[in-house]
């Protein structure tokens, strides 16, 4: 081991940077469909019917309460025994390994953000919904208006957590053969025997990701609690 | 003038509200005819947020009747299941003819001052939005916080937000304003400016139903005091004649504890 080999660092690293686009193809793909999930089964949460509740509850136990390697391989592996759905028109796609871990990744973030939405909603005060509700604001104009910039602000330095942990948890994917950056890393540890070096620098990308996203994210946070924030007035000199 | 006098601004029949087996409002009728200044008075637990609350149906009676200007809110008060309103359409309607001043303001944190004073009317009345904003600084600028347009609700006094909340619900060109506490969230020195302002609306000629623990308001500017005891109307007159000549004597005791 030498981790002053700097020439062998860098052609790894380079190496290893075309995984990115996968990676984040994986992430972008499945918090976007996860979100819109999570914004149904939140709603479902909220709903106030228990059948509906129970229905969104029981997912989120089930999602939360398994591994998500468990349900990578559940949906690659497991879902070929079905000859049903061999025939389907989903076939084309879950027979894909690509496909498969975005959905996994998707199901399960979706039962995380669940609850990360329903926190959200949940502490937006109550007063100002009535006082909305007062003002005679129906229900679809209330919830655009007045909860969601809300709820949205509140559910961030949580939901960004979240992202991060989709970002890592892309490197299962590799497990179903896909050469993102952890599964690149798999292979040329095979062909090197230098698994300390390699996985360094996988480890240094990964921070990078999520340093950009943290950053971005912080940066939508600072945007939007302008009201939490001292009321500068302008008065016309450079501060 | 026509027939339009004659239509109360408000009329409440018969009203009874129940939360579970608690009755906390009993066959009350309440009749407010425009220009009214109506202070509602009662110890806590009398009924008399519930009963304002009734007005714009943020509690659903059980049984009666609430109309604004003659229309009654269609409501379905069938036995053994909650009462609901049955045509939202109305009740947005309704409600932004009757706009309430709460007692912990609920201001929209989100949205500055001015934000908060076009929110509703350009986004449930369907106004234009410039004209908003301009008649949005007048407000502002008669309640005394001009200055104060751009910014957030977390940012004010609580007697400002207070004046803020007024002109948000001056904002909507409401026929009927109701008050529920609106002082009673206030540091003592913060009271005054913001009955100032609700002295200078009942001055107007504007109907009003205040919940209020301010006897000297419900003495001077009410026209009509209404008294409440565990969910039944005990006094209603005009203010010298029931705080001269109480019938009541728990409004009697009610009196004596409040008087400063």
């Amino acid at each position: 081991m030498n981790l002053f080999d700097i020439p062998f660092l860098v052609d790894n690293f380079l190496a290893l940077c075309r995984g990115i686009p996968l990676t984040l193809q994986l992430t972008v793909l499945s918090v976007s469909s996860g979100a819109v999930l999570a914004m149904l089964l939140a709603g479902l949460r909220l709903s106030g019917n228990r059948v509906l509740d129970g229905l969104a509850r029981g997912y989120i136990f089930v999602f939360r309460g398994t591994p998500l390697l468990v349900q990578l391989y559940i949906i690659y592996y497991g879902l070929s025994q079905f000859p049903e759905l061999r025939r389907s028109f989903a076939w084309p796609f879950l027979r894909e390994p690509y496909w498969c871990a975005s959905l996994a990744l998707c199901l399960n973030t979706a039962a995380y953000s669940a609850e990360i939405i329903r926190g959200g909603v949940i502490a937006v005060p109550l007063g100002q919904i009535e006082a909305a509700k007062a003002y005679g604001m129906g229900r679809l104009t209330l919830l655009r208006r007045i909860i969601a910039p809300q709820a949205l602000r509140l559910m961030l330095p949580a939901y960004s957590n979240e992202l991060i942990l989709v970002v890592k948890s892309t490197a299962l994917a590799s497990t179903i053969t896909m050469m993102e950056v952890t599964g690149i890393a798999a292979k040329l540890i095979s062909a090197s025997y230098r698994p300390v070096e390699i996985f360094i620098c996988a480890g240094a990308i990964y921070l990078l990701l999520n340093f950009s996203i943290t950053r971005l994210l912080r940066f939508f946070e600072h945007r939007l609690s302008r009201d939490q924030r001292p009321h500068v007035v302008a008065t016309g000199e450079q501060a | 003038m026509t027939d339009q006098t004659r239509i109360p601004a408000v009329e409440i029949a018969r009203l009874e509200k129940c939360y579970g087996p608690l009755k906390v409002l009993h066959d009350v009728s309440l009749t407010a005819q425009p220009g009214e200044v109506i202070s509602i008075l009662g110890a806590s637990g009398s009924g008399k947020s519930t009963l304002l609350r009734c007005v714009n149906m943020l509690e659903v009676p059980n049984a009666g009747t609430v109309s604004i200007f003659g229309e009654a809110y269609r409501l379905d008060q069938r036995p053994d299941q909650p009462a609901r309103v049955v045509d939202r359409r109305q009740l947005q309607r309704l409600r932004s003819q009757a706009t309430m001043v709460f007692q912990s303001f609920n201001l929209w944190s989100h949205l500055t001052i001015l934000e908060n004073l076009i929110e509703a009317p350009v986004h449930v009345q369907g106004r234009d939005r410039k004209a908003c904003i301009a008649e949005a600084e007048a407000l502002l600028e008669r309640v005394g916080i001009a200055d104060k347009r751009h910014a957030y609700p977390a940012h004010l006094s609580g007697g400002q937000q207070q004046r803020a909340a007024i002109a948000r619900a001056l904002a909507m060109h409401p026929k009927i304003m109701l008050f529920d506490e609106p002082t009673s969230a206030l540091d003592p020195e913060l009271v005054a400016e913001v009955l100032k302002v609700m002295r200078d609306l009942a001055a107007e000629g504007r109907t009003m139903l205040v919940v209020t623990h301010e006897m000297g308001f419900a003495r001077d500017v009410s026209s009509r005091v209404v008294f409440l005891h565990k969910g039944y109307i005990e006094e209603d007159g005009t203010p010298a004649d029931v705080f001269s000549h109480p019938r009541s004597e728990r409004f009697r005791q009610f009196i004596s504890t409040h008087a400063h």
